[in-house]
């Protein structure tokens, strides 16, 4: 096996800005001027930039904070905090993603101000202190706004919307492991407490504990373990912006895109998929990742949701362990995609077992509808 | 060569932020524009975010301004009550999260034509936007 990464990607330009003191300028100024300069000399274009690897000490999600600011659409980015060492690390990283084709021009970045915005608010800059102002109660108000345009522009109704989390429910029933598993109606749903117009307590997910961990290996050893593999089959991210006003669309998201990758990679499409996990942060997830996903038409998803459709028995099974909304929710829900998914592909899954369970799909939602991930798993590759 | 922060270079001076901060200070609400794809672009930034460009001009939108999006964050009465959270579509295409004043912030619709208001002065100024009077706009 010849994989080496050993000469297998170069630095072609390189720029610094602000050395010193830089007075009046922000964290991210600093890191777009910077930029900037190694565009320059590498004589590349902004829109060249398919990958981006960056962190920074004030963001939340230094990815989505830098990517929105300079404008990008990453293929594939990173900002795994490693601390100042973390720079290094993505030259490993970003000459593996090139190496897979998974990315073709990689940018490096970090800036900071910490000298002259010492002790100051509003140093960090992007979008977040924009919005700041208006205290949105984050992440909720982001997915009202969103919701409040789906229904403007297409009719989705908050019937629609409830029965996202009636299935959901009815799936957590058939699951010891959910967390609150009494029956709901459509009445508990319309009439609970409105949190932010049209959203109420139980559009929303659960706040729970809890933990999750799934190891991989290669596949030519993964039949060496005591349980069936789930392969796999094809995987892709996308970002388009850190928050919802800086969207091109608030009703469409960069799954559009992270989804057609993963199929493309995995050779399938929406009509194979035999069972999806989609981390439902809010009823609203669900009908836009179905949408943008391909399973339906743009704008449909409201009613294509709410005939049972994704509920035990329907034709879509979607989150069969009763999801965010009613098994867990403890603060980030990606990972239990991944392992609700295998159990359903090793056919471990009792009463809810989806049958013939052959391909799986994954879908993560981070931050305010922005960071959009798909992973397609199959028992066989 | 390194020709940032001196005189004449794009990178000189305040940075967006500040720039744009201390307009709102002064009661004037001004986005930018790019010399050099001619696209305008909300929140401020270094390097414009469909080119790349640092060629940058600040300039006072149209009004009227269109809700895009909006929402009534619930809030105790003791707390302070409800209040309203939109995006506005800015006639130029940006669009900004902002609060609609001037009105019950339930009866806030998608598609209404307001017009922006700095409110406060200073380090304290908000930019609100309040509905379109009779009689017309002013910009």
């Amino acid at each position: 096996m010849d994989k080496s990464l050993r000469g297998s990607a170069a630095i072609v330009g390189v720029a610094t800005a602000g050395i010193g003191e830089a007075p009046g300028r922000s964290s991210l100024e600093l890191l777009a001027e910077a930029v900037n300069g190694a565009l320059a000399d590498a004589g590349l274009a902004l829109d060249e930039v398919d990958g981006l690897f960056c962190n920074t000490s004030v963001h939340s999600h230094p990815a989505l904070s830098v990517g929105e600011y300079l404008g990008l659409r990453p293929r594939y980015s990173e900002s795994s905090s490693l601390g100042g060492s973390s720079f290094i690390g993505y030259a490993l990283t970003a000459a593996m993603a090139l190496q897979l084709g998974l990315c073709n021009v990689a940018l490096i970045c970090y800036g900071s101000n910490q000298r002259t915005a010492l002790g100051k608010l509003a140093a960090k800059g992007g979008s977040q202190d924009y919005e700041a102002p208006y205290r949105p109660r984050h992440p909720i108000t982001s997915f009202a706004l969103a919701t409040s345009r789906h229904m403007h522009e297409y009719g989705t109704t908050r019937e629609h919307l409830a029965s996202v989390a009636i299935s959901a429910r009815q799936w957590a029933g058939l699951n010891p492991e959910a967390f609150m598993r009494e029956p709901l109606t459509l009445a508990d749903v319309l009439n609970a407490r409105m949190i932010s117009d049209p959203i109420t307590t139980r559009d929303c997910c659960l706040v729970t504990d809890g933990a999750g961990a799934v190891i991989m290996v290669r596949s030519e050893r993964a039949r060496d373990f005591p349980q069936p593999p789930a392969y796999f089959l094809g995987g892709a991210i996308a970002h388009w912006h850190m928050q919802v006003d800086q969207m091109e669309r608030i009703t469409q998201t960069a799954a559009t895109d992270s989804g057609a990758r993963a199929f493309a990679m995995a050779g399938l499409t929406p009509t194979d998929v035999d069972v999806l996990q989609i981390y439902d942060a809010f009823t609203i997830n669900i009908p836009l990742a179905l949408e943008d996903l391909g399973f339906c038409q743009k704008g449909e998803g409201g009613p294509f949701v709410a005939d049972g459709r994704i509920a035990p028995g329907g034709p879509l099974p979607v989150n069969t362990n009763g999801g965010g909304l009613s098994c867990c929710h403890p603060g980030q829900y990606g990972v239990f995609t991944l392992i609700e998914a295998t159990r359903q592909l090793r056919g471990e899954c009792g009463p809810r077992q989806v049958a013939n369970a052959r391909v799986a799909l994954c879908h993560g939602n981070g931050g305010r509808l922005a960071s959009q991930t798909t992973a397609l798993l199959g028992s066989e590759i | 060569m390194n020709d940032a922060h001196v005189e004449g270079s794009p990178f000189g001076g305040p940075g967006p932020d500040e720039t744009f901060r201390r307009k709102l200070g002064e009661g004037q609400f001004e986005i930018q524009e790019c010399q050099s794809c001619s696209r305008f672009f909300f929140y401020p930034r270094a390097i414009c975010k469909y080119c790349g460009s640092a060629n940058l001009h600040w300039r006072r939108p149209q009004s009227p301004v269109t809700v895009y999006a909006t929402t009534v964050v619930r809030r105790k009465p003791q707390d302070g009550g409800d209040y309203n959270v939109a995006i506005v579509e800015l006639q130029e295409g940006p669009r900004m999260m902002s609060r609609i004043e001037d009105i019950a912030p339930g009866d806030v619709r998608i598609g209404m034509a307001v017009q922006p208001c700095v409110r406060g002065q200073g380090s304290d100024a908000v930019l609100v936007f309040v509905p379109v009077q009779p009689g017309g706009t002013h910009g």
